[in-house]
């Protein structure tokens, strides 16, 4: 057994070396193959970031009345945080911390600062500012329990109702954009797979006279079918190192362009933590596809 | 050691008739073991379907075909590998493994039946100086003339010291030299027990050989001689 399956594993080496032009070829297309799985990868994660990054500055703002106490407000931050997981933030703004902060922002505005102090009292609301992570029907939610439940009598304005709209695009445009990258990325990944196959097939094909000889003289099926799938492992793992390492570079060279074109996005943390996920997708895809198509390549000229 | 028993065998393609291709109709023969067999007929007769029939590699539309009292459309995959074994095989065009040397054609047969590297390393050589091929042992069947080709095959096919060897218009490719090298061959591997097949439409092979004759014509067995002459 032992002694079949050295023979066999030579068998796959001497053919990939003696055919290092068909070997090459199939090498390359997993190269392409893998690159565009990582890509892939890498985009969604972007596209994720970006898609987040808009989704956070999407919030609604709940204005309390004049007169209403502290406890109040913070009450109803507790009730609105019960409401669902997915109120990511609630952060309450105080009547003078309005005002410090509308001051601080327009300190260089004489006219603005003059009008305030022609006001007299701090004309500003205490309010809630509320967001939620990527969802958009909690927002009418929380919009709804603020304004009908127990802290309604308390409530000048919810700015749901302003914002509704934009909200709702928002996230329909986020949502489309990730629908449309899943449809565009299956369907490349068909179409490669696709180049795939048939270059693995054609590099089987080549040897359909010798497969045929070989079953003439009594090779046992699995005998002559493992060293194209142990050759087709062989294309898989040679391209999965390559890519790797174009990955790796492309990765620390690109990640500080990119930075600054997306400030809070790393590319190199992002590799550094999915690099397990991002190795079992090259190495699945590079080995997986050269071993399966060449399985599925030499069946057809093997059936007794 | 091979009986065909009814045999017919019929391609679904369309001949120009418009009616499938009846390649064999109800054949039946036997060869004993240790006879020299020939197998005649013009181009078409239907002699290279006959050996894809004994080699498992075809059903036969009707009838049985028994090799050593196993039925062989009845055995599994495993069964027909294992008989493959015991039949070595030569072709008019060699069916020579090209990515292999010399050395690596012979060496897979032995391989096959899992000979383990050391006999391979002993036995090949000898083998290929029988042949005359020693100086070739490193080189590949594209850098070998035709009969050097045909001469591997042999080699390939008579490595195991098969059962049977099945010859398939041999020396279709050849000149006259080789041709009687091969066929000397044939019958040296005869001479020790081996049961030989040799299908060929070569009139002067035939009448030279003095031997066994089944001649086929139009898919039907017309003539089986045991000193045969070429009649068709």
């Amino acid at each position: 057994m032992l002694t079949n399956l050295k023979t066999i594993f030579n068998f796959a080496f001497v053919d990939f070396y003696r055919n290092k032009g068909i070997s090459l070829a199939a090498i390359f297309v997993l190269i392409v193959t893998i690159l565009l799985f990582t890509g892939l990868f890498f985009i969604h994660g972007i596209s994720n970031f970006l898609i987040l990054t808009i989704q956070n500055k999407i919030d609604i703002t709940a204005y309390f009345k004049q007169d209403t106490l502290e406890q109040d407000i913070l009450d109803a931050k507790n009730q609105i945080l019960e409401i669902s997981s997915d109120i990511k933030n609630v952060q309450y703004v105080s009547k003078q911390e309005a005002l410090n902060e509308f001051t601080e922002k327009h300190k260089d505005s004489s006219v603005v600062l003059k009008a305030l102090t022609d006001v007299g009292d701090n004309p500003f609301l205490p309010y809630l500012n509320i967001t939620t992570s990527g969802n958009p029907v909690l927002y009418e939610e929380v919009s709804r329990a603020l304004e009908q439940g127990q802290f309604g009598d308390f409530i000048e304005k919810v700015d749901f109702s302003e914002k509704k709209y934009t909200i709702e695009k928002v996230f329909s445009i986020t949502y489309n954009i990730n629908r449309f990258g899943l449809a565009i990325g299956v369907i490349l990944v068909l179409v490669v797979i696709g180049v795939v196959f048939n270059t693995i097939k054609l590099v089987i094909d080549r040897s359909r006279e010798e497969i045929g000889t070989m079953r003439i003289v009594g090779a046992s099926n699995w005998f002559v079918r493992t060293p194209f799938i142990i050759e087709g492992a062989m294309f898989g793992f040679i391209a999965f190192i390559i890519c790797f390492f174009i990955a790796i570079l492309s990765v620390y060279f690109l990640s500080p362009g990119l930075a600054s074109i997306m400030p809070g996005f790393n590319l190199f943390n992002y590799f550094i933590s999915h690099f397990w996920l991002i190795v079992l997708i090259q190495l699945g895809s590079g080995v997986g596809l050269g071993v399966v198509f060449s399985f599925i390549a030499v069946k057809k000229y093997l059936s007794d | 050691m091979i009986r065909f028993q009814n045999v017919t065998k019929i391609y679904p393609t369309r001949s120009l008739n418009g009616y499938p291709t009846v390649v064999l109709r109800d054949i039946s023969f036997e060869i004993e073991k240790g006879q020299f067999v020939s197998v005649v007929g013009k181009s078409g007769a239907g002699k290279t379907t006959l050996t894809r029939l004994i080699l498992g590699l075809e059903a036969p539309t009707s009838g049985n075909i028994f090799f050593e009292e196993k039925n062989i459309n009845a055995i599994d995959s495993l069964g027909i590998q294992k008989i493959r074994r015991r039949i070595g095989c030569i072709y008019q065009d060699y069916k020579l493994l090209s990515t292999k040397t010399v050395y690596e054609n012979i060496a897979y047969i032995m391989q096959v039946e899992g000979k383990d590297k050391k006999e391979i390393a002993s036995e090949i050589p000898k083998v290929l100086e029988v042949m005359g091929l020693k100086e070739k042992i490193n080189n590949f069947p594209k850098e070998l003339s035709g009969g050097e080709q045909q001469r591997l095959a042999v080699a390939r096919a008579f490595i195991n010291y098969p059962d049977v060897i099945v010859a398939d218009e041999p020396t279709g490719n050849l000149d006259p030299y080789n041709t009687y090298e091969v066929l000397s061959l044939l019958e040296k591997i005869n001479k020790i027990g081996k049961t030989v097949i040799l299908l060929t439409h070569d009139r002067e092979i035939i009448n030279k050989l003095g031997r066994r004759v089944i001649t086929i014509e139009n898919g039907k067995i017309i003539r089986d001689e045991e000193k045969g002459r070429f009649i068709i």
